[in-house]
């Protein structure tokens, strides 16, 4: 882990949807190892730095991808970026999703809107190491088809074996075969044990917390269900204090954090 | 009829009916097949049919002019379809499409509205369990109103 901005050139640009796009860099041999569900500031010169999750897989640490959605001043300018140009890169950082924990366990994934960008490297941890967990359960929703990211990749996870996975989306027009609703409505349609079940999410916070009572509702102990925050971040080290949690901060000790530790905070409007 | 008294007892809206009261209901259901494309219940037409899905996927759509067909939730196996047919003047507010070959149980709104009169007991379970599933569904349509995914 580095302090300092380290410059990475970028290798390819891919445009996701309207607003999201993905970022491939160049990395040096071996150089950028992480664990999923950690993220790095990352530095447009001149304009500013922003947190972004990483989104790669975390068994190839030589290439170092993050998809971005434009939405303040720092993100939307990132969109101009072009293969070629150079960004700053430090981290990684925050603790990452529990994948230690989940080791032997049910799991299930329930990604909203961008929240899939973090979860897409467990993902990819998950069916790397596929013997070490039970069954594998994604949940996908967005706000319209046109807005599902990684879309063409989230169809090839459900052609491989070995998971359930659903996506909807909260509205379509006729042409669209898939699911409608929103994505706690998936969670009554998947068989769950709850008892050896772990469940780790990411999207807009409202959304978790309508997923968080949905698991709970479905027996599965707020002690294993796992929420990554997003919170205004600018040191990422423990410093600033721009991110804190009441006691947590979010940049050190998360992003990642356990339903049954901060169950009280998520209800209360002035957090 | 044993065999629809067994798929009433299957399905998850019914599960927890006793068997007496399933029994009673049995005269006012029948298995219906839909093929894709079909509609089950159309916008402004009267209905008196509850559907319990069995198998396949049905839109519940709206059509908004100058902007076309919008779909605002999917039903699937397990799920209910249609509570229009207990509410006067039973009046369809949505059109559901099958999305994909449907497999259902259809009932007689009349007939079961006539059980519910005749039993207050098996009336007050089914209003009971309908308001749950009407009020599962409120909470869904908040969240999508909400419209978590749009610019924060």
């Amino acid at each position: 882990m580095t302090w300092i901005p380290e410059p990475a050139r970028v290798q390819s640009v891919h445009h996701e949807t309207a607003d999201t796009f993905t970022l491939h860099f160049d990395v040096k041999a071996g150089g950028r190892r992480f664990t999923p569900g950690q993220f790095n500031m990352v530095y447009l010169f001149g304009v500013g730095e922003v947190p972004i999750s990483i989104s790669g897989d975390p068994g190839e640490p030589d290439s170092l991808v993050h998809t971005i959605r434009a939405v303040g001043a720092v993100t939307t300018a990132m969109k101009s970026v072009k293969r070629g140009s150079t960004l700053g890169i430090r981290g990684p950082y925050g603790n990452g999703w529990p994948i230690e924990e989940a080791l032997g366990k049910d799991v299930v994934v329930v990604a909203g809107g961008l929240g899939i960008a973090p979860l897409r490297s467990l993902v990819y941890h998950l069916m790397r190491r596929r013997s070490d967990y039970g069954a594998l359960t994604i949940l996908v929703g967005a706000r319209s088809p046109a807005d599902i990211v990684y879309r063409a990749e989230i169809e090839r996870w459900r052609r491989r074996a070995g998971a359930t996975i659903l996506v909807t989306v909260d509205h379509a027009g006729p042409d669209w075969t898939g699911e409608v609703g929103v994505v706690t409505a998936l969670l009554d349609r998947v068989p769950l044990r709850a008892g050896r079940t772990i469940a780790m999410t990411c999207g807009p916070e409202v959304m978790m917390r309508f997923t968080a009572r949905s698991l709970v509702a479905r027996g599965v102990p707020a002690e294993r269900i796992f929420l990554a925050l997003e919170r205004n971040m600018k040191c990422a080290l423990r410093f600033c204090g721009h991110c804190q949690y009441r006691e947590s901060f979010i940049c050190k000790d998360g992003p990642v954090l356990r339903l049954d530790r901060i169950e009280e905070l998520l209800w209360q409007r002035e957090i | 009829m044993e065999d629809l008294e067994r798929l009433l007892r299957e399905h998850d809206f019914l599960k927890a009916l006793s068997v007496e009261h399933t029994r009673l209901l049995v005269s006012c259901a029948k298995n219906v097949r839909f093929a894709s494309g079909d509609f089950l219940l159309r916008e402004g037409a009267e209905t008196s049919t509850f559907y319990l899905v069995r198998v396949g996927r049905v839109a519940l759509e709206v059509a908004v002019p100058a902007r076309g067909v919008v779909q605002m939730e999917t039903v699937g196996p397990g799920d209910v379809l249609g509570l229009s047919w207990l509410i006067p003047p039973y009046l369809s507010h949505l059109d559901a499409r099958a999305v994909e070959p449907v497999v259902a149980i259809a009932f007689d709104g009349t007939c079961l509205r006539g059980k519910m009169d005749a039993d207050h007991d098996l009336g007050f379970w089914l209003a009971m369990r309908l308001f749950e599933k009407a009020y599962a569904r409120l909470e869904r349509v908040r969240l999508q109103r909400i419209d978590v995914y749009g610019t924060p």
